[in-house]
């Protein structure tokens, strides 16, 4: 049994906990360390997920050397270790996961260089990411709540990092705020379906389920505080607020921890309760939320002078397409005929729209961060003029601004046609909005380019030059990934979104993976 | 009826502490009211996992008989825990926004929608 499963967790864990006592040694070994530890996690998730494409679902059993072990022969068919289960699903988190994490340490490692502090921030940095790839692939419920709010209290920690004169301080406050009320929520929830069925097993709860009413309140408690987290309408107040006051680097991964949450969502509906539970109905709800996220975040983005609040109110709207494209999905999940004629095609725009998302929501808040880096300043009224000195942030700029807005041949187009096509048959009207709220996105990032980069130059940024390379490295990863998922859709959807998509369908397949063929 | 008790506390306490983190305005009644829901989510798990008569789960020299359950309990040390954590991290925000806000009425604390 490979152990990269439980790598992908040390070595963040262990980055973290010792990186205050390598900062003793120094700054450049604290940085060093940064990179290798992030780098060594890279490689360990990189490993898992070829390992998983290529040998399918693992089950990783902790405290036993052998996956066999999961189901110990004299507890009565009840898996009673902790057991990672990573399907083709949670290989595709781990994977978006992965690629951020790299572009934005290697990005922190310049843009925070001139802040106090920094060991914390490494640390607090790691033991998010070991929240992240914690929530994605366990199989566990309570575990998956004990990695939620380890993923919360780092990412409030770090939204806060920057105090700037208490106002990051509110953001962060905000975010703690809300994830904790929706871990109780959550840990409420797991409690119910404890009391019923005596195992916190995603799988072996899957296989016992008897849908009662008391089901149905864990159903909703879990989806609306997973919601809440994520950052989708009504509960979207906290996104605008955390994401512009946190560093653009941990705004990037807060999106990573979002992405996470709407992972939850989906693996509890599809592979938790699947058809035991009224599909058409939940599959209404969360589409009527990603109506209305898309709708309402982007009509409040586009009067926002603060260009991140204004990319924060669009990731509100680009997770309105990810609820809608798995949504539909869920609602038809019951009719096989449906299923295959547009169901499958909406998921896989939905998961696919999750790593383009994460990649050029990312980049446009590292370049926001690189802007204000140079400038000081987020307000687009007194920005401008900036095409001539940062002429790399410019372009990458226009390759993440054309992504987000659909048009080709960048990635948000593969995903966006994708749902699209889809939802179309499904339901014309749903499709129209995707498209308007698409438009007015356009329109919102060709004020945001014509406000910061355009113009003459300004006098108060004559000495403004390109960010470090650091920096631009960061950012040229993700724009060469964004051109180069929009060039080759096809190739990613068949090796990464398609697996993902059966693998959320394939409820009996997820059961068989730790239970054994029953 | 008697044993439902507990369950109409759950309920009850998790009711007070959301309209304490809903009604009031002061950060430090905010954060006391998420460590009420904490102690209602406490208590509905230790809850669950009590059986009438149930003796402490430590099979070494059980005089047998039933059991409380274990799981639950050790669900509850977690997030008791977690919520020691929790409350540190906001406190400590409260800290930091009345130094530099000078109160902690959320009416004062507006400063990021200027």
């Amino acid at each position: 049994m490979s152990q990269y499963a439980a790598l992908l967790l040390a070595i963040p864990l262990l980055a973290a906990f010792a990186m205050p006592l390598i900062g003793l040694v120094g700054k450049r070994m604290r940085n060093s360390w940064a990179i290798i530890a992030m780098l060594a996690t890279v490689a360990a998730a990189l490993l898992l997920v070829w390992e998983v494409l290529t040998q399918g679902t693992i089950v990783y059993a902790f405290g036993t050397f052998d996956s066999a072990q999961a189901i110990p022969f004299d507890s009565g068919g009840v898996p009673i270790r902790i057991l990672f289960v990573i399907d083709a699903m949670s290989a595709f988190m781990i994977l978006t996961a992965a690629i951020m994490m790299f572009a934005a340490t290697l990005y922190s490692i310049s843009s925070e260089s001139e802040q106090s502090g920094q060991d914390g921030y490494y640390a607090l940095l790691f033991l998010l990411m070991a929240g992240i790839f914690g929530m994605v692939s366990t199989g566990d419920l309570f575990n998956f709540f004990v990695f939620l709010e380890i993923n919360s209290l780092a990412g409030a920690a770090l939204a806060a990092y920057r105090i700037k004169g208490g106002v990051a301080v509110e953001g962060g406050l905000k975010y703690a705020f809300i994830s904790t009320v929706a871990g109780l929520f959550f840990l409420i929830a797991v409690g119910m379906l404890y009391g019923q069925y005596n195992s916190l097993n995603i799988a072996y709860i899957a296989s016992v389920i008897d849908f009662t009413g008391l089901s149905l309140v864990a159903v909703v408690l879990m989806v609306v505080s997973l919601a809440m987290k994520s950052g989708s309408v009504p509960m979207h107040f906290w996104t605008p607020d955390t994401y512009s006051s946190a560093p653009s680097s941990i705004t990037a991964l807060l999106i990573v921890s979002s992405m996470a949450s709407l992972y939850a969502i989906f693996r509890i509906a599809f592979s938790l309760f699947g058809l035991t539970m009224n599909v058409v109905t939940v599959g209404w709800v969360i589409i009527i939320l990603g109506i209305l996220s898309m709708f309402i975040g982007v009509s409040m983005a586009l009067p926002q002078k603060d260009v991140k609040r204004l990319m924060a109110y669009h990731s509100v709207s680009q997770i309105g397409y990810m609820l809608v494209g798995l949504g539909v999905g869920l609602a038809v999940l019951g009719d096989s005929q449906m299923l295959t004629q547009f169901g499958v095609v909406a998921m896989e725009g939905g998961i696919f729209h999750i790593i383009n998302y994460a990649l050029y929501k990312g980049l446009l808040f590292l370049i926001a961060g690189a802007v204000i880096y140079r400038c000081g300043t987020a307000n687009l009224n007194d920005l401008g003029g900036l095409g001539h000195s940062m002429k790399w942030t410019m372009g990458f700029f226009i390759i993440a601004a054309l992504a987000i807005a659909g048009i080709p041949p960048f990635n948000g187009f593969a995903s966006k046609l994708m749902i699209y096509e889809s939802v179309f048959i499904f339901n014309p009207f749903i499709a129209v909005i995707a498209m308007v709220v698409s438009i007015m996105t356009l329109a919102s990032f060709v004020k945001v380019f014509h406000s910061m980069f355009m113009g003459p130059k300004l006098p108060q940024y004559e000495g403004v030059k390109e960010v470090p390379m650091p920096m631009l490295i960061g950012m040229g990863l993700l724009a060469v990934l964004i051109i180069l998922f929009g060039l080759f859709p096809d190739l990613i959807v068949n090796t990464l979104v398609e697996p993902a998509a059966l693998a959320l369908i394939d409820r009996t397949g997820y059961i068989a993976s730790v239970m054994g063929g029953i | 009826m008697i044993e439902q008790i507990p369950y109409l506390a759950v309920v009850l306490i998790a009711g007070i502490g959301i309209a304490t983190i809903l009604l009031k305005k002061n950060l430090i009644k905010m954060i006391m009211g998420l460590a009420i829901i904490e102690g209602a989510a406490n208590l509905f798990l230790v809850t669950l996992g009590y059986r009438e008569g149930g003796i402490a789960p430590i099979f070494t020299s059980a005089p047998g008989g039933e059991m409380v359950l274990p799981t639950v309990q050790a669900m509850t040390l977690t997030n008791i825990v977690i919520g020691f954590a929790t409350t540190a991290l906001l406190l400590a925000f409260a800290i930091m926004i009345y130094r530099k806000y000078g109160s902690v009425e959320t009416n004062n604390i507006r400063r990021l929608r200027e």
